[in-house]
């Protein structure tokens, strides 16, 4: 479904990724780990097209098509969903015209009509019931005065309603509480199917209680240093880090 | 040589026929007008209070008028409402340029003693009324003021009796229709009695593309003791119709106005509102906007005199500018001696593209101890990050850009106290917008191009 060769990325001239290899398909769970400013937050950023990030080498091909090429909105109508680390707040724009627009050009994109406003507020009703979201939360400015856990409710929301093929998950369980981060890893495992895939962003392992990877990565400093099983995030919970870092840097020389 | 003599020289080559086409209690006025304009400049570039206007500059061109009241003939009047206004269920009055047009228009009556009608006309009916009000509270001393005095034959008269709440919105269209340069002057005299209630919507429409107009208006408003107005002033012109308009409103204690100017389309406009509070506990609320791109000009220059206490005005003004426009506003706030208690909030939000320009003057002058006073003005670009995230849910460029602008002036539309012109005009403002990004492919959002160049770059 995913493929990743050599990535290279930078911000306003920094380099965060530095040759990023991943191969990610249909129907597993890849969980990408690592310490704080290893390039977690970039590689998302830059699968979902932010025009923040430079793309400096490298190949991502989706479903066969260059992922690069692509608008951030074609690369969202292709199925690539992220659900965002820090939700932004729209105010002034409402849940139900956001996700009207989101759902209608996507089915434009696919040549269909739009859907109709009954059809299109039962499918809202639907997708709400998955993560349990407020229908006050719906009727409101899009994240506006929504509590952290809200918020990643809401993002779990779109992605039902939006049914991507691959969905990327950055640091979903930062600043929830343990009934929040059940719900929203709850919601996350019933939109799984053998079609979709899944790659979870997180800096520890609790969430990995929730959504069983197949996968886990390490990242550190802009590379994927480590790949193993369900086993490493355990480890890793256990020992930390630092073991891996040094791994890492006594093999580079640094 | 100042662009006022021409205005001078077609007086006094014409000033029986100007007097012939209008009333005597227009008529008296002129010629202390016709004195002060002698000599006397309109402002320019630069010029206090004319960061960005010229007035001399858009009163230079030849225009005609039509001094000789030539009557309106084959006027499409439903032209404009195809589109823009429909089934709002108002009281529907028109003018043809600067004429009264009353041609079989039915329309409901109007409450008990209600009169709306044009200005000309009510010299003859209601002349005591018009004496006592008219060309009373817009200096003469002001050369606009002046050169409209001098030159205005007809107009709109509101009057609404002492304690009678007049229902039915009333609206008023005015309509520009000229086939070679027309200047227009328009007079409004409009007078809310104690406890009376009334709701008021001006639209202004250019029929002739093409054709160059130039509108001067005042408009004299006098706001009775405890009574509610509501004035909504919706420019709807060519990029060639150049508007000068100035409101001169005083408010009596326990009063509430609500007045609301929204530039949609235009050439060249410059508005002032000059407002007045004149008795304890009255209550004011200014809101403007503007949307502007290709070389459209918007100046709102508002002045809110704070003269007695105990009174609390609210003004937000936004713009949105595009390509080469450009926007100014100036927001004076004057808390006068002894006008304790006072609360007086102003706010100016802009976006504003890279190749427009915004300029933004609040001014506060307070000469008492106890107010509450704030002002705040933001010039900016559309959130990138909010843009992103629609773009990531498959919202386009286009599509998120439209939404969010949209967004930035709905404080401004939930500010009405219609809902029908709320609905209507949440509906043209996304016409507004979206048509502005279908016509102009090249001025998309600096965001959306920073996407595009690091598409490329990468590409390279």
């Amino acid at each position: 479904m995913l493929t990743i060769k050599d990535l290279h990325a930078n911000i306003e001239g920094k380099e965060i990724l530095k040759g990023i290899n991943l191969q990610v398909n249909a129907g597993e769970v890849h969980a990408i780990m690592g310490p704080n400013g290893s390039g977690k937050s970039t590689l998302a950023s830059v699968l979902a097209g932010n025009p923040a990030f430079t793309v400096t080498g490298g190949s991502v091909v989706f479903n066969g098509k260059d992922l690069l090429a692509m608008s951030p909105e074609d690369r969202s109508h292709e199925g690539v969903f992220l659900s965002f680390q820090y939700p932004v707040e729209i105010p002034g724009v409402s849940m139900v015209n956001f996700m009207r627009a989101a759902v209608n050009e996507k089915r434009k994109y696919y040549g269909m009509e739009p859907l109709s406003a009954s059809d299109f507020l039962k499918l809202m009703r639907e997708k709400r019931a998955i993560v349990e979201l407020d229908n006050k939360l719906t009727s409101r400015s899009v994240n506006e005065g929504f509590s952290g856990g809200e918020k990643k409710r809401n993002e779990i929301f779109q992605m039902a309603m939006l049914e991507p093929k691959l969905s990327i998950l950055d640091e979903t369980d930062s600043g929830l509480d343990i009934d929040a981060l059940r719900t929203v890893a709850g919601g996350v495992n019933k939109l799984k199917t053998a079609n979709n895939a899944t790659i979870v962003i997180t800096h520890y392992q609790r969430l990995l209680d929730y959504i069983k990877p197949d996968f886990v990565h390490v990242l550190y400093k802009g590379r994927i240093v480590k790949t193993g099983g369900p086993e490493l995030a355990l480890v890793l919970e256990e020992k930390g880090y630092d073991w891996i870092k040094q791994e890492f840097d006594n093999m580079r020389g640094e | 040589m100042s662009s006022i003599q021409q205005y001078i020289d077609l007086y006094e080559s014409c000033s029986s026929a100007v007097d012939a086409g209008s009333t005597a209690v227009m008529n008296l006025p002129r010629r202390d007008a016709l004195e002060r304009l002698r000599g006397a400049k309109l402002p320019s570039r630069g010029d206090e209070n004319y960061e960005i206007s010229d007035l001399e500059d858009v009163f230079a061109p030849d225009y005609g008028l039509n001094i000789n009241r030539i009557s309106a003939a084959n006027v499409d009047i439903d032209e404009p409402f195809r589109c823009d206004v429909p089934n709002m269920s108002t009281s529907l009055f028109y003018f043809f340029n600067d004429t009264y047009y009353d041609d079989n228009i039915v329309r409901p009556a109007l409450s008990a003693g209600v009169i709306v009608k044009s200005l000309r006309e009510a010299g003859e009916t209601h002349r005591e009324i018009l004496e006592k009000y008219y060309a009373k509270i817009a200096p003469m001393d002001d050369a606009q003021v002046a050169l409209n005095t001098l030159l205005a034959q007809d107009g709109l008269f509101v009057y609404v009796p002492a304690g009678v709440v007049v229902e039915r919105p009333i609206q008023v269209v005015n309509l520009l229709r000229a086939e070679s340069p027309l200047m227009v002057n328009r007079r409004m005299l409009i007078i809310i009695e104690a406890g009376a209630q009334a709701r008021l919507l001006v639209c202004d429409h250019t029929q002739s593309p093409g054709v160059k107009f130039l509108n001067s208006q005042v408009l004299e408003v006098y706001v009775g003791e405890n009574s509610v107005f509501d004035y909504y002033d919706l420019e709807e012109s060519s990029i060639d119709t150049s508007r000068v308009s100035s409101m001169w409103l005083r408010q009596a204690a326990g009063s509430n106005v609500l007045v609301n100017g929204m530039t949609l389309t235009n050439g060249f406009t410059r508005n002032n509102y000059r407002i007045d509070i004149n008795g304890e506990h009255a209550e004011t609320r200014l809101l403007g906007m503007a949307i502007a791109d290709g070389r459209q000009h918007v100046d709102n220059h508002t002045h809110i005199s704070h003269n007695a206490g105990y009174c609390h005005s609210d003004e937000l003004f936004k713009y949105v500018l595009e390509d080469e426009a450009r926007g100014s506003f100036t927001g004076k706030i004057l808390v006068a001696q002894g006008a304790q208690k006072t609360q007086a909030y102003q706010s100016n939000r802009n976006i504003c593209a890279e190749s427009a320009r915004m300029h933004t003057k609040p001014q506060l002058e307070i000469y008492t101890d106890d107010v509450k006073c704030s002002h705040g003005a933001t010039v900016g670009q559309l959130d990138p990050d909010a843009l992103f995230y629609m773009q990531a849910r498959g919202i386009s460029c286009q599509e998120a850009r439209t939404l969010l602008m949209q967004a930035f002036m709905s404080d401004i539309i939930d500010g009405i106290r219609l809902e029908a012109l709320k609905d209507r005009l949440r509906h043209l403002v996304e016409k507004r917008f979206a048509g502005t990004l279908a016509q102009c492919r090249n001025c998309l959002g600096t965001s959306c191009h920073g996407k595009m160049k690091s598409i490329e770059k990468r590409k390279n």
